[in-house]
């Protein structure tokens, strides 16, 4: 046994006759000290890989516990039921939680439909060659388009040109064109996970192309595309700069009632008051509340999807 | 009734298709309307003292628009993100894809997760009143609102971004690659050194992209936690005013369709084309190493 390969064939043929002589094998194996260094380096490694992953998780933490540490004090049932009052350093933060809830589902019921749609056709449709990578061109410059971009091309097309005014319609499509990316890259990556011979099965007993994906290929990627929702619908419902000069204002007391209406969101609420209000230092608890309720609710949606996603796949498997 | 099914066939593929070109008319109608609203500032300043000029006073009678110092801003604070971003997105990525327990991944993969759903305003937020004290008192520095908190806070939003399509990336190598190089005597961090991670370069390429594409164009925490002083910082700790930071605080104040508010969208074209130059690179080298089959190593 002086190579692994050859202890490799040993082993085999001895795995036939008895068992007992696998562990002097590995005893062997080891003993090379070629083997031991690979094994030592391997273990750093694969350390140093590990303190990183945990190091994200705990980021995460440690955000949260502050907010929540320092927050919950704020959190009452005034504080998510009433409008602010006092010049905003009092009172709760009602028409923000309702903006907020508009503007991402608005973003939502736009973006996802047609993010859906563009990833079916770059994955189930198109053939290889110009069209397709122009598309992906595209999509992956939009992808890296910043979100205060989409905040200037908001104000300059939906509420300049098309006069739209600063409103929930223009904050909405303004998320929507800024979420589409992320929603097409993951549904493609679900779509690719399908095994081709699920599409083969299907199209093989007779089924047409549109009868395959919409029977086989999208069951099979729904717990993927779900993810797709999940960070679109995230990302718009966190997002500040895009609303800043499309939906967002300072301060309204009324709740909305048409989708040209102008509101408060959760977001821009946190960064006016940490920034440009009067009494910076003594609306802190409202800040960290208002971050708390953001938080919440953020990953909250995201929680309830990951859980429901899961389940999905133990059901599939 | 053969040509009738294969005729809706048709239809349905060219309605996919006409769908599939939104984001590219997305992108030509941004493009259109920055420039159509930015072009106006060559009336008042040459291309070459608008991005190489050092002064940034839009306001001020005459005003100055030079964006040299908020793009080495932007730069900077980039570069030091990316410089954390990249290695523990990408490492968390293998260790989540191909070592971690099932349990741990279990575990990790949602507060991954979790973490790119953290609103961008909280990171901020969380960066103006935890980490900005911290380091001032610990460092002994002027401001705790400067470039290296800045790059902290976006090194850990775009962390997310990164691991998460990393590993779906890691995650679709075929494992016949990963059983062949297994077989022939590799030990399993050759195999991931040597095998996986050169068939999913071009994933791992995308995620950095995606990744640093939202460090550059993060609004929200470079605008409350960068400091804001339009000068070319001397070293990591000082205050710094990033393209969008200077957009975002600006735009409220600038008169509509006025010199400012050109100048703004112009500094928004030079975001634009900074992001687009640089996906078209990435683009370029993740296709030209696109892993094709299993045979394309």
């Amino acid at each position: 046994m002086n190579n692994s390969n050859a202890s490799n064939g040993d082993s085999k043929q001895e795995d036939s006759h008895s068992t007992k002589a696998i562990p002097d094998y590995k005893v062997e194996r080891l003993d090379f000290p070629d083997n031991q260094v690979k094994k030592m380096v391997q273990s750093v490694v694969f350390g140093i890989f590990r303190f990183s992953a945990t190091l994200n998780g705990f980021a995460l933490l440690i955000v949260v516990y502050f907010m929540v540490s320092n927050g919950l004090s704020a959190i009452t049932w005034e504080f998510l039921t009433q409008p602010p009052t006092d010049a905003m350093t009092k009172g709760g933060i009602l028409p923000c939680i309702v903006g907020t809830f508009c503007l991402s589902l608005g973003a939502i019921l736009i973006a996802f439909p047609i993010g859906v749609a563009s990833a079916i056709y770059l994955n189930e449709y198109a053939r290889p060659g110009r069209t397709i990578r122009i598309i992906r061109l595209g999509i992956n410059n939009l992808a890296g388009v910043p979100s205060v971009v989409f905040g200037l091309f908001g104000l300059a097309f939906f509420v300049v040109w098309m006069k739209m005014g600063v409103s929930i319609l223009a904050g909405a499509l303004t998320l929507a064109a800024m979420s589409l990316p992320v929603i097409i890259g993951s549904t493609e990556e679900a779509l690719r996970a399908v095994p081709d011979t699920y599409r083969e099965a299907s199209l093989g007993i007779g089924a047409t192309k549109w009868q395959t994906i919409y029977r086989v290929v999208l069951p099979a990627a729904l717990p993927g595309i779900l993810t797709g929702g999940i960070l679109g619908i995230s990302r718009a419902a966190g997002e500040t700069a895009p609303i800043m000069f499309t939906a967002a204002v300072f301060y309204t007391p009324y709740l909305p009632s048409s989708p040209f209406d102008e509101i408060m969101a959760l977001p821009y609420h946190i960064y006016v008051l940490a920034t440009a209000g009067t009494e910076i230092e003594a609306t802190r608890h409202l800040q960290y509340g208002t971050a708390i309720v953001l938080i919440a609710l953020v990953l909250g949606m995201n929680l309830a999807a990951i859980i429901y996603r899961a389940k999905l796949r133990k059901k599939m498997s | 009734m053969k040509t009738n099914s294969q005729t809706t066939e048709k239809v349905i593929q060219s309605i996919f298709f006409m769908i599939a070109l939104a984001s590219i008319m997305i992108l030509l109608m941004i493009s259109v309307f920055l420039f159509m609203e930015g072009i106006p500032i060559l009336n008042h300043v040459s291309l070459w003292d608008f991005i190489f000029g050092i002064y940034w006073y839009p306001t001020s009678e005459p005003p100055d628009f030079g964006i040299y110092a908020l793009i080495i801003g932007s730069v900077a604070t980039t570069i030091v993100s990316a410089s954390i971003s990249i290695p523990l997105g990408v490492m968390t990525a293998i260790y989540l894809a191909e070592i971690a327990s099932s349990r741990f991944r279990e575990i990790v993969k949602p507060i991954v997760e979790l973490l790119a759903a953290l609103p961008s305003v909280v990171i901020g937020f969380f960066g103006m009143v935890v980490m900005a004290p911290l380091l001032q008192n610990y460092l002994d520095i002027a401001t705790g609102l400067n470039l290296f908190n800045a790059s902290l806070m976006l090194g850990f939003m775009s962390i997310p971004t990164i691991c998460s399509i990393s590993e779906d990336a890691i995650y679709s190598v075929p494992t016949n690659l990963k059983e062949a190089s297994l077989a022939l005597g590799a030990t399993h961090l050759e195999t991931i050194t040597r095998v996986i991670l050169p068939a999913s370069i071009s994933g791992i390429s995308t995620a950095v992209i995606l990744g640093m594409s939202r460090a550059i164009g993060e609004t929200m925490v470079v605008l409350m936690v960068a400091g804001g002083a339009a000068m070319v910082p001397q070293s990591i700790f000082d205050p710094v005013r990033p393209l969008p930071a200077s957009i975002a605080a600006e735009m409220a104040e600038a008169p509509f369709r006025g010199e400012h508010y050109a100048a703004l969208f112009a500094t928004g074209i030079v975001l634009f084309v900074f992001t687009f130059i640089f996906n078209l690179v990435a683009d370029y080298i993740s296709n030209k190493y696109r892993q094709v089959g299993d045979s394309t190593l």
